[in-house]
């Protein structure tokens, strides 16, 4: 099953996303800001990452940043989670190399569903 | 699959209460002159991960109040905005109102949004009174209603054949994750589920000569046939997230054939529309709304949150309805849950303690299998093994509960600030010793009495500047929190450096009260103690920050329920300290044995003045047979546990018996033993729980040898004896 890597500094957020995807049967590891998740990138490659954008230390723009200068991590899917419904948050992602976005607030069912599309 | 999300709001609220802690303690922090970013950043992610996580699992209330906290946040953030004082002071509000939100929501009761509603009405006011806040949000919402009223007007024509979709992806679209073919697996299972089909028909016009060929790019295009009854919306979603950089137009298939025969609205084409469309927002909100829910495949959650997707404001509405079921989904229990947490080294300490534990286990176990007199040695050897594991291991448990101080110091910046503000005097607050750990326990139950300490302090303990500087002294007046261990004890100092306690008004005050006779020589110890007394206060006029005077008797009260000790020393002019001595937890006791006809009794080594064997000249009868004893200056009652519990055992003769004096609530007692034990460490085992609350009895242990002994709840004695007594008197007469 595909793996994916959960970044979010909340770790209620951290718990739902996890419990929904392991449910899911994904294999799934946490990272609770952008530099944790960088260096477990680094170790492993995952099919999907999955980043909260307001986070301390690294946000998750500067994440996608630096895992697209990664070789491994060029066309991996990184889908950000966002509370900003429009404009410049989502844009700075796309710019930065972000696939996608999941609004925040979001249900399991929405998560599975647009992970399913990506991961086919 | 339904997940219940309600399993993951203990965790939600935690994080939400450190959240709040941490806004307080930056916002508090906050040096208006020259305002650091970090720190904005810091206030504005813990309100952001609030907001999210509030709106995740159903707390629509919370947060819908955090988003206007958030929104003013953002723009100080992005220095749209300059914070000012009012800003700091408004957001201190909120995080006590969000604190009242959370508590209620945790307890699982409805919260009161009367203070919630009034400060978003003051955030409201704030971010109106610039045009850009309210510009970003009237754009948000005249995009989302355009592309609502264009689902309006598709999902009245009936008659969608198809659409055929131009899709020219940007060059570098790989480079995002976004991976064409995905789309069309997309478009073609969203086809197939209405029975149509998908044809896709690629273009390779832009295909370079191999050599100039980059394989990291996309040089294809595509023309898409989707035929198939489905909503354009629909087929925009699929595109979302690559439409701002890729070249997406949409054609209407016509019934019998491939023509387009109605150009649709481009995503740039909307904006011309927007005017018209903010006219028909509300009637398009409605209907929206209505299609949503009555998508049949989505469950009834769902329902909401894809609303949410399209339109905020319906949901503010919304919520309203929907949150009660939401809090009644919670369940109390949580509330009663309180977690802990305990750093990785202390799990770690712990894991390899109890391995050590094994080990000297199957030692023993290897020598008890094969045992002969010869090994008697290892055999001590492994059980003094045992008892040095069990003592570690039991050591690093204890400190599992153990916790920073600074979980109870923490709030008293605030409180300092707020209290200084009100008072009008210049205060500043000194911590020290915030690493020093407690038990969980003990932390909970001493926050409220030293919060009537520092509040006792600064009302009446530090003057005010005016007073200050004519006595010579700094403005500033300067209190000081300290924690530290004393052997096997925290010790928590609550310091001033006001004006000390005023010594002639408080022997006036308790000789008014008739606490000590007019020509009773006091040691200046005994007179600062005269200030725990119940109804005691020398406050001349009383004032609403620290209380009537009825604090400092429960004050210490409270703290000989933690069997801890408090006292006071004060110097005229210089200020006075409070120090409060506690155990450092409240699992584990030092306690004397003692034995009483067939029971063994346990009283705190704290409690125990004394122990002494009774004499006949010191003993003198009031009563029937009640006794009290001279001991030095003191009278003290005399009790018999076999009167207390009834437990019906002989009494001896008093002359001769063993005595224990104890204190307690300031209050000495002897009572008669037939024996004493020894001295040892018990672990509380709580009667309430286990059993049910017995009056004079704190709870109960498990000793060596497998029997249980109660442990005395000495306090509780004092109160006890007279109606007792009096009691088996009536009975005896």
């Amino acid at each position: 099953m595909a793996s994916i890597l959960a970044v979010d500094d909340s770790a209620s957020m951290r718990q739902m996303v996890t419990f929904t995807l392991k449910g899911a049967g994904y294999d799934v590891q946490e990272a609770c800001d952008g530099s944790e998740a960088l260096s477990i990138a680094k170790t492993k490659k995952f099919d999907l990452v999955l980043s909260d954008v307001n986070m301390p230390v690294m946000d998750g723009i500067e994440l996608v940043t630096e895992l697209r200068k990664l070789g491994e991590y060029k066309f991996v899917p990184v889908l950000m989670l966002t509370t900003e419904s429009a404009g410049d948050k989502k844009m700075a992602g796309k710019k930065a190399g972000a696939t996608g976005w999941i609004v925040k607030p979001f249900n399991p069912d929405q998560l599975l569903n647009t992970i399913k599309k990506v991961l086919g | 699959m339904s997940i219940d999300l309600s399993q993951f709001h203990q965790v939600f609220f935690e994080e939400s209460f450190e959240g709040l802690d941490i806004m307080e303690s930056s916002l508090l922090a906050l040096d208006l002159s020259e305002v650091d970013a970090e720190t904005i950043n810091t206030i504005f992610r813990a309100a952001h991960s609030i907001k999210g996580g509030a709106g995740t699992f159903g707390f629509m209330q919370v947060s819908g109040f955090t988003h206007v906290v958030e929104t003013l946040l953002d723009e100080i953030r992005g220095g749209d905005r300059v914070i000012e004082q009012d800003h700091v002071d408004l957001f201190l509000l909120c995080v006590d109102c969000l604190r009242g939100l959370m508590t209620d929501l945790q307890a699982g009761s409805e919260p009161d949004m009367a203070q919630a509603d009034e400060l978003k009405v003051k955030f409201e006011a704030i971010l109106a009174g610039e045009a850009i806040a309210t510009e970003g949000s009237n754009e948000d919402s005249v995009e989302t209603s355009a592309t609502t009223l264009e689902n309006i007007t598709n999902s009245n024509d009936d008659d969608i054949k198809g659409w055929k979709v131009e899709f020219i992806p940007c060059e570098d679209v790989l480079c995002t994750g976004n991976e064409p073919y995905r789309m069309f697996r997309e478009l073609q299972d969203l086809a197939e589920a209405e029975g149509g089909s998908v044809e896709v028909i690629p273009h390779l016009e832009r295909l370079p000569e191999f050599s100039k060929m980059h394989p990291e790019m996309c040089y294809l295009s595509w023309t898409i046939l989707v035929r198939a009854g489905i909503e354009l919306s629909d087929i925009e979603e699929i595109f979302e997230w690559v439409v701002d950089d890729c070249d997406i137009r949409y054609q209407r298939l016509a019934d019998d054939n491939l023509s387009a025969v109605e150009s649709h609205l481009a995503p740039e084409a909307i904006e011309d529309v927007n005017e018209e469309v903010i006219a028909e927002e509300t009637v398009a909100e409605e209907t929206v709304a209505e299609e949503s829910i009555s998508n049949a495949d989505i469950s009834g959650e769902q329902k909401i949150d894809q609303v949410t997707e399209k339109l905020a404001q319906v949901v503010a509405a919304k919520a309203k309805t929907e949150s009660p079921k939401a809090v009644v989904k919670a369940t109390n229990k949580t509330a009663e849950n309180t977690s802990i947490r305990v750093s990785i080294d202390k799990i770690d300490g712990l894991i390899n303690m109890v391995g050590e534990l094994v080990i000297t286990q199957s030692m023993l176990g290897q020598l008890g299998q094969e045992f002969d007199m010869d090994r008697v040695q290892r055999l001590q050897e492994g059980l003094g093994q045992l008892e040095q594991n069990t003592r570690e291991l039991q050591e690093s448990v204890m400190k599992i509960r153990m916790l920073p101080i600074s979980f109870a110091f923490s709030r008293f910046p605030r409180l300092v600030r707020d209290l200084s503000k009100q008072l009008d005097k210049e205060v500043d607050l000194v911590m020290i010793g915030e690493n020093t750990e407690l038990d969980k326990t003990v932390m909970e139950k001493i926050g409220d009495p030293l919060v009537h300490l520092v509040r006792n302090s600064l009302d009446h303990g530090l003057e005010n500047a005016e007073e200050r500087t004519a006595n010579g002294k700094s403005s500033n007046g300067t209190i000081t929190l300290n924690a530290f261990h004393h052997g096997g004890n925290i010790v928590i100092e609550v310091k001033d450096d006001g004006a000390g306690l005023n010594k002639e008004r408080i022997r006036k005050k308790a000789i008014e009260k008739g606490l000590v006779g007019e020509d009773e020589i006091l040691s200046d110890a005994q007179i600062h103690d005269l200030i725990f007394q119940a109804g005691f206060s020398t406050a001349e006029v009383v004032s609403d920050v620290s209380g009537r005077g009825v604090g400092m008797d429960v004050v210490r009260r409270n703290i000989a329920e933690l069997n801890g000790s408090i006292e006071v020393t004060s110097k005229a002019g210089e200020g006075s300290t409070f120090s409060i001595r506690l155990p450092l937890t409240l699992a584990i006791l030092d306690g004397q044995l003692v034995k009483v006809g067939e029971e063994v009794y346990i009283f705190p080594l704290v409690s125990i003045v004394e122990s002494i064997q009774l004499e006949k000249s010191m003993l003198n009868n009031i009563t029937g047979n009640q006794f009290v004893m001279q001991l030095r200056n003191d009278y003290i009652p005399i009790l018999c546990l076999q009167d207390i519990f009834n437990t019906g055992a002989e009494k001896k003769d008093l002359e001769g018996a063993m005595l224990v004096v104890v204190e307690g609530d300031n209050e000495k007692v002897g009572i008669v033993v037939d024996e004493l034990l020894g001295q040892q460490q018990v672990v509380i085992k709580s009667l309430e729980q286990n059993y049910q609350k017995v009056d004079s009895i704190s709870g109960a242990t498990i000793l060596g040898d497998g029997t249980v002994a109660l442990i005395v709840d000495v306090s509780g004695l004092n109160n006890k004896p007279l109606e007792k007594n009096s009691d088996d008197q009536t009975q005896a007469a």
